[in-house]
């Protein structure tokens, strides 16, 4: 019971960066405009979240530094994907590889300097006291804490309100909604925008909390895992949260397992995400199944241009 | 509705002539090159002098010409394999991986089968680095060729695992004996190194990439099957109706693909670098995609291009001795990318600004037409 307890409060914490990631690309998604960068966007996270906090010495200035520079990216990325029509499959390449060389060449100035503090695990009076509940949700640090809410009010937001109706559509039929009156290209570049702030929030989390210290790629292809974690969630962000979870305990257990004294090389126990993605892949849209996952937005990745209309 | 500023719109027009759509790339280089310069100046760096440095160390001299040409070898062969499955639609972003897969397998042969004739030897290493990475590829591509998952991510994944796989033989049984404590292999003998063309350490591997430019050009022009390939790249609905094997097809090209990357890595095992390394391919991969894609996936286009981004590898080194760090080759790199990809509108639409009248939904594009090109 320990054991497992343990086991799944760390798989919590590894997940941690993975849910950010794909709550913030479903929004994105969900509107209609796929944006595979997002390791591009988490790196650049992880390295202005390191930067505010270290010069600033405030976590929250650190997470808030990752969002802006989140939220810019956004911003840039609506220009290229809504407005100038780019190919978003190449755009999302394009951006993994400006991403990775920014966050390096930004990272010159946070190589080897320590922030004085990082988020720290705290546990919450009174809930961490639960037997087996308490030490596997509660006793983690804030970035979590964040999530409980981020998670549900995502979901809630996507399939319980009126907006969150307007942003399914958009990613369904953008057409209609147009007809109907709204601007597709402003709530496009909206989500967009706030999508990239959340992947982002996802990167500053491991250079914040998980491992505090900044190193070049230090996000280990965890945006590509998130993006397959989306399809995985059939665009659902608490089905993204469980599958975080599994992925993090398929890290931790691999791990776990070394300590207890069972020996799979470390390569091997670190190729297990990988693997799990490829795995898991397969498994969600393999066209060998009975029923086809059709919750994928139907104008997905596609333009949206009023004269083709 | 009640906006009256001038708004921006984009409208269809006849295409451009071939010409003049070339240069948009062209130009499109040099906006990303302005834009990076730009950036290095807020930033601080000096950033004339970077460029003075990455033209100098690219192409100032004869032996930086040959570094550059050099440089460009492996950037052309994953080029050409990334650039035959794009062609087809098929988004193979995995040449790192098989790039790696490449290199550890020709090392494999060069360094531990003894059994193999001396003179065999270099042969046999590359092309077992053709069938290893050819092969890595046909395994990251079968989910998609048979159960039709998407291959993106996967292709991706790929990579990961391979870097692990080649990390644990150098971690372990393949490190070097000489005591070094750096995780690369033993150096290879000399007799399994490509030769290099007059006082240049260009190899004739760089011959291997101009007969694959050749082969590739002629396969989708002339043969049907190349045909095939085309077609299903267009529409695979439309290739599945005229009764083409699709799966097939994906094994071949991706094979070829894979194939392509994987000579890279053995030839710069068997050439200029001489032994398996840790990260050896170091984002070659990567930037191979990007020169596949602004090159429209044309083998030739792709071999000019290959040159210039290895020019900008060569240079990049050059830059770092005015402080700049290495990582702005990559984000040239990508910019470069962006800057293409937000060129291609204006080959397809021309931009107008128009004033929008009051409860008016008609658009009257009666202002004056900007930016023709």
């Amino acid at each position: 019971m320990n054991f497992i307890a343990s086991v799944l409060a760390s798989s919590i914490s590894v997940a941690a960066p993975l849910m950010y990631a794909s709550v913030g690309e479903i929004i994105s998604e969900r509107s209609g405009v796929s944006n595979l960068g997002l390791e591009g966007i988490m790196l650049v996270g992880a390295v202005t979240g390191y930067l505010s906090a270290l010069h600033s010495g405030s976590l929250l200035a650190g997470v808030l530094g990752a969002m802006l520079a989140g939220a810019v990216i956004g911003l840039f990325y609506a220009l290229m994907t809504v407005t100038l029509q780019a190919n978003q499959i190449v755009c999302g390449l394009a951006l993994v590889t400006v991403g990775t060389g920014i966050s390096g060449f930004l990272g010159k100035a946070a190589f080897g300097k320590i922030i004085s503090h990082s988020f720290n695990r705290i546990a919450i009076p009174g809930l961490s006291q639960i037997p087996f509940l308490g030490p596997v949700l509660f006793e983690q640090n804030l970035l979590v804490y964040a999530l409980y809410f981020v998670v549900p009010l995502a979901w809630f937001y996507l399939f319980k309100t009126r907006p969150g109706l307007k942003l399914r559509a958009l990613g369904e039929n953008p057409a209609a909604l147009d007809a109907a009156g709204v601007s597709v290209y402003l709530l496009r570049y909206l989500y967009v925008t706030v999508g990239c702030a959340i992947v982002a929030v996802g990167g500053a989390y491991i250079t914040l909390a998980y491992t505090p210290a900044w190193i070049e790629g230090i996000t280990a292809g965890r945006g590509w895992i998130a993006a397959a974690l989306v399809i995985f969630a059939v665009w659902n962000p608490l089905f993204a949260a469980a599958g975080a979870i599994l992925f993090g305990s398929v890290e931790v257990l691999g791990l776990r397992l070394q300590v207890i004294g069972i020996t799979i090389p470390s390569y091997f126990v670190r190729m297990l995400p990988y693997i799990c993605t490829v795995v898991v892949l397969i498994f969600s849209t393999g066209s060998f199944k009975k029923r086809k996952a059709s919750s994928m937005p139907a104008s997905l990745g596609k333009h949206y241009d009023r004269e083709e209309r | 509705m009640k906006n009256l500023g001038l708004r921006i719109r984009f409208e269809k027009r006849d295409p451009l002539h071939p010409l003049v759509r070339m240069l948009i790339p062209i130009a499109s280089i040099l906006i990303a090159l302005l834009a990076c310069g730009l950036m290095m100046h807020f930033l601080g760096y000096n950033a004339t002098g970077a460029y003075r440095k990455l033209f100098q160390g690219s192409f100032g001299t004869f032996k930086n010409l040959s570094e550059s040409t050099l440089q460009a070898i492996p950037l052309m062969l994953c080029s050409l394999g990334v650039a035959i499955t794009f062609k087809m639609s098929l988004n193979n972003i995995g040449a790192e991986g098989q790039y790696m897969i490449g290199a550890f397998a020709a090392t494999g042969v060069a360094l531990y089968c003894p059994w193999i004739p001396v003179p065999l030897v270099l042969p046999a290493a590359i092309v077992a680095g053709f069938l290893a990475g050819g092969l890595w590829a046909a395994l990251a591509v079968a989910p998609k060729a048979l159960w039709g998952v998407n291959e993106t991510i996967i292709t991706l994944m790929f990579n990961y695992i391979a870097l692990l796989f080649v990390d644990f033989w150098l971690y372990g049984s393949w490190r070097n004996t000489a005591g070094t404590n750096l995780p690369y292999s033993n150096p290879l003998p000399s007799y399994a190194l490509l030769k290099t063309l007059g006082h240049t350490r260009i190899t004739s591997a760089i011959f291997i990439a101009l007969v694959a430019a050749v082969l590739i050009y002629v396969f989708f022009k002339m043969t049907s099957r190349g045909y095939q390939a085309r077609v299903i790249g267009a529409s695979s609905q439309a290739a599945r109706y005229a009764g083409m094997d699709i799966a097939k097809n994906i094994f071949l090209m991706m094979i070829c693909s894979g194939g392509l990357a994987g000579l890279a890595g053995a030839t710069q095992v068997t050439g200029p670098i001489g032994m398996l390394q840790t990260n050896m391919a170091h984002g070659t991969g990567y930037s191979a995609i990007i020169i596949a894609y602004i090159c429209k996936f044309n083998p030739f286009v792709i071999l000019v291009a290959s040159l210039l981004f290895g020019g900008l590898i060569q240079g990049g080194y050059g830059m770092q001795l005015v402080n700049v760090p290495e990582q702005i080759v990559t984000i040239i790199q990508g910019m470069i990318l962006f800057f293409v990809l937000a060129g291609e509108i204006f080959s397809r639409n021309r931009l107008v600004l128009y004033r929008r009248a009051r409860d008016d939904a008609e658009h009257f594009p009666a202002e004056s037409e900007v930016a023709e090109s």
